[in-house]
Order: C-alpha cells, then sequence, then structure tokens
C-alpha cells in the first residue's frame, strides 16, 4: 500500500516539478506547484506524519499558492517570454545537479546511522496520533528556537506593514 | 464476505459508503435549494415555488432537468482547461470534506472494523476539513480568472481574498473547541461533550458561545453567503465569478455552495453542538432499548441539528443587508480575529486553572 502510494504520488511530484519549469503561463506553473505541494503532503502522510501533511496542505497548498495565484491574477501576467539562457548553466547545469544530488545521498546513505532514526507516528499501522509528540517536543526541548522563529516571523510581519505604510 | 481479505471487504465497504454519503448529500443540496426558495418565499409573504408535485416538491427534480438540457456555452476568449476544471475543484472540495462527519454513534459492520455513520474517521479530521475547505478557494479564484471577464475576476478576487482573511478567524475558533477535546478527531470531539447532554455541549457548559459566534460569521464568510455575498454581488457584478458559467457548469458551482453550507453546519453541529448526542444526554436512553432506535436516533439528533443551521442560513439571508467591502475586511481583520486569540487565551487559562 504504502509502495503503490510512494510510486504515484512521487511520480506525479516530479511531473509537476517538471511542468512547472515546462508551462509558458506563470498561472499554470503555479497551479503545478500546488499539485507538487499536494503530492508531497501525501507522501508526508504515508510515512505517518499525518500533522504535517495537514499542515503543508493548509499552509503551502491553501494559503502561499492561493496569494501567489492571486498576485498572478491582480498583475494580469501573461505568458513569459523565453531568453537563451546563459551558457554556463547550460553547460554546467545537468552534471552540477546531478553532482549535488549523489553528493546528499551518499552522505545520507554512509552517515544513516550516526543521524539516527525517528518514530513518526503509528498511524500507518494502527491507532495513534503524533500531534501530541510534536506539541510535546516543540514546547519543551525545542522550545527556543520555536519561540524565536514566532518572533522572526512577527517581525517580518512588522516590516511588511512599515514597508506598505510609506506608500500610503 | 470472507474473512481472510480484510482489506478487500475494508475496500468494499468503504465504496458503499461513499456512495450512498454521496447520493444523500446531493439530495440534500437539492432540497435545501428547495428549502431556501420556501422559507425566503414565506419570510417575504409570498409562496416560493408551488406549483411542481405537491408543495413544490418535485421543483429540485425539474431544475435539474433544466440545468442538464441547457446548451452548454463556452465563450470564445475563456482559458480552456481552467475554464472547465474551476467548477470541477469548487465541487470536488465540497463533497470530498463530508466524508470526515461522523453522522450518528459510533456502530461498527457485525464483524468487521468499519463504522457504519463515517465514511473516514482521521485523527486529524478537522484539520483535513480545514484543508479541504481552503483548497476549494482555487476553484473560485480560477474560475474568475480564466473567464477572461472584468465582472468575474471582480468577484473571485473578492472571493478569494475574503475566503483567505476569515480562514484564520475560523481556524482560530475552533482551537478553544480543540483544547477542551484534546483531539482533532471529530469522533473525539464529539465524545468529549456527551456527558450531560445539552449541558455538556461546547456553546453552554463549555464556555465556547464567544468562539461559536466568530466561527457562524467566519463560516458565512467562507461560504459566500448573506450578509457576505459581496462576490456575487448581483447589483455591482452581475453574477460575479459564475457569470460566464452556464448549463452543468453552473449548476456545479451551485451544488459547491450548497454542499459548502451543509458541511459548514455539520462542523457547527460537531464541534459545538455535541454531533448525534441528545440534547437529553442520557436520561432517556432506557427506553430505546432496540438496535434500530439506538442506532436511528442519533442520526436524527444530528439531523435535526444540522437542519437548524440551515434555516438560520436562510433566516439571515432574508434578515440583513450586504456588507461594504472595506467594512467586511476590518471586521475580519480587527474584530473577529482579536477575540478569537483572546477566545483561546483564556480557553487556555481556564483549562490550566482546573486541570
Amino acid at each position: 500500500m504504502q509502495i503503490a502510494l510512494f510510486t504515484i504520488f512521487g511520480l506525479l511530484a516530479v511531473a509537476g516539478a517538471l511542468n512547472l519549469l515546462l508551462q509558458r503561463h506563470p498561472i499554470n506553473s503555479a497551479l503545478s506547484l500546488v499539485v507538487v505541494m499536494m503530492s508531497l503532503a501525501v507522501l508526508y502522510w504515508s510515512l505517518g506524519a499525518e500533522f504535517l501533511a495537514a499542515a503543508q496542505v493548509i499552509v503551502y497548498s491553501g494559503a502561499i499558492m492561493v496569494l501567489f495565484v492571486f498576485v498572478i491574477m491582480l498583475l494580469n501576467a501573461g505568458a513569459e517570454e523565453h531568453t537563451r539562457g546563459s551558457r554556463v548553466a547550460a553547460i554546467v547545469g545537468f552534471p552540477g545537479a546531478a553532482a549535488i544530488f549523489c553528493l546528499l545521498s551518499f552522505v545520507f546513505l554512509s552517515e544513516r546511522h550516526r543521524l539516527g532514526t525517528t518514530r513518526l507516528g503509528d498511524s500507518v499501522t494502527g491507532v495513534g496520533s503524533n500531534i501530541s509528540e510534536i506539541s510535546h517536543t516543540l514546547f519543551t526541548s525545542l522550545l527556543l528556537p520555536f519561540e524565536v522563529t514566532s518572533i522572526l516571523i512577527l517581525v517580518a510581519i512588522l516590516g511588511a506593514v512599515v514597508l506598505a505604510r510609506k506608500e500610503l | 464476505m470472507t474473512q481472510s481479505h480484510p482489506f478487500l471487504l475494508f475496500l468494499a465497504l468503504s465504496i458503499v459508503k461513499i456512495a450512498v454519503v454521496l447520493v444523500i448529500t446531493l439530495m440534500a443540496v437539492a432540497y435545501t435549494v428547495l428549502l431556501e426558495r420556501k422559507v425566503l418565499g414565506r419570510l417575504q409573504n409570498r409562496w416560493g415555488p408551488s406549483r411542481t408535485g405537491p408543495f413544490g416538491l418535485l421543483q429540485p427534480l425539474a431544475d435539474g432537468i433544466k440545468l442538464f438540457l441547457k446548451e452548454d456555452m463556452m465563450p470564445l476568449a475563456v482559458e480552456r482547461p481552467l475554464f472547465i476544471a474551476a467548477p470541477i475543484i469548487a465541487l470536488a472540495c465540497a463533497l470530498v470534506s463530508i466524508s470526515m462527519v461522523p453522522f450518528g454513534k459510533h456502530t461498527l459492520v457485525p464483524g468487521t472494523g468499519v463504522d457504519i455513520f463515517q465514511v473516514a474517521d482521521l485523527n486529524i479530521g478537522l484539520l483535513v476539513i480545514l484543508g479541504i475547505t481552503s483548497i476549494g478557494v482555487y476553484g473560485i479564484a480560477l474560475s474568475g480568472w480564466s473567464s477572461n471577464n472584468k465582472y468575474s475576476l471582480f468577484g473571485s478576487l473578492r472571493a478569494t481574498a475574503q475566503m483567505i482573511s476569515y480562514e484564520l478567524a475560523l481556524g482560530l475558533s475552533l482551537v478553544g473547541v480543540v483544547l477542551r477535546a484534546q483531539s482533532l478527531s471529530l469522533r473525539d470531539i464529539v465524545a468529549s461533550q456527551s456527558a450531560h447532554g445539552l449541558w455538556s455541549w461546547n456553546v453552554l457548559g463549555g464556555c465556547q458561545i464567544i468562539a461559536f459566534f466568530i466561527y457562524l460569521m467566519a463560516a458565512y464568510a467562507e461560504t459566500n453567503r448573506s450578509p457576505f455575498d459581496l462576490p456575487e454581488a448581483e447589483s455591482e457584478l452581475v453574477a460575479g465569478y459564475h457569470t460566464e458559467y452556464s448549463s452543468m457548469k453552473f449548476a456545479m458551482f451551485f451544488m459547491a455552495e450548497y454542499a459548502n453550507m451543509i458541511t459548514v453546519a455539520c462542523v457547527a453541529t460537531l464541534l459545538f453542538f455535541g454531533g448525534a448526542g441528545s440534547p437529553f444526554g442520557h436520561l432517556f436512553d432506557h427506553f430505546g432499548n432496540g438496535w434500530f432506535l439506538a442506532a436511528a436516533l442519533p442520526v436524527f439528533w444530528f439531523v435535526a441539528k444540522v437542519f437548524a443551521f440551515l434555516l438560520l442560513y436562510i433566516w439571515v439571508r432574508g434578515t440583513l443587508p450586504r456588507f461594504r467591502y472595506d467594512q467586511l475586511m476590518g471586521f475580519g481583520w480587527k474584530f473577529l480575529l482579536p477575540v478569537a486569540m483572546l477566545n483561546i487565551l483564556a480557553t487556555a487559562l481556564a483549562l490550566a486553572y482546573h486541570g
């Protein structure tokens, strides 16, 4: 079951990502990104991280991408114009990407014992919810990073307000 | 039915449940439309539809046939794939979220672990409903943009901005309930209110009445219903985001709106009014000893509560005038959101003090 889900939605995510690059119109690209986000959410879910999946759908597909689409609609952006692209990117692009991919997978695979594993939840196999575990971790051992992140977001919101007020 | 294939059995039963729930929801949508027309008519001192069948009861059927047989116009300047996809997204999202709703008591099909009265019991059911609602915004946003019509675009811009803004107040108003139930599963939330009937419902005993009113207002805005129906304000925008749609595509938007109304009413029932629980608690439990009554009574209470919410929707539509757009945004951001946050704070403090 999990293999089937992974195959279908992994392929869907890759197809959406490719479509994102190949589409000429910004709104089609934005919608492809939505497909990628949703497929990732299903993958998270199939791994047992159901809270992460729901957050992914609500935050990324539901809020951030809607704003993207909103801005594209407001600007009424037309089809993009293709440039020739830089020659460096054309030559180094694919080998560079492949090299980084290989390096990352090599590091993760060789160091996986030292990285350790984490138990995401028992929702795939049976009952149980990992929401309480996540919140417990967030509010005990990871409290400082969590609060610092919220302050960071608050600062960003205030900055946006200040920038917007200048034009009033 | 073989016990050796629990997965196949589960699959078959799930498909049957989905089909039944789908048919019932679509029938409910059709008759909600009729109910609205009848009740709105009475509120305005006229009869409403009364010629098709007894009391106009066959009117939804006639409407359906009319919409099916109408010519499906496809304007030339539209963005074709998105123009077709938009109503499908809207209707699909509206129908999927009903699958999380538990309609009755936890009743298993004999010999299996499959619940009769709920399509899917997820431990994050509430979040799934919120997520699907937020995906439903795409249907409206894309329909307006792909129509290539200024009124459609304005309607969909208004709708999108309104839905994103009120989603926050909607989500925050539910946090108090989740804090009290300590779970995001809709079954657990209902179970947390089942102790003493009316008195242990979140809206009364749970002291979530402020949260309930925030939810109610945000939900009206989420479903683009009066008094927040600016996206389809016919005096300004022709018909808003579905101006260019005709025939079945228009019907899909129409059905999506009413299906969303029903979902919102179901969620309000589950979260604030004890779901399928009786208002008398366990007072009259010894009367209903038969298995049929024990299974049917909760469903009756659930349907009655949802029906009351739908009547409230129609009553509000018949009574209140439309907001102005800046009033709508100011109300959502400057009033509902802070009050919802204060409610969370108060609930959390009260729980910490008692627990």
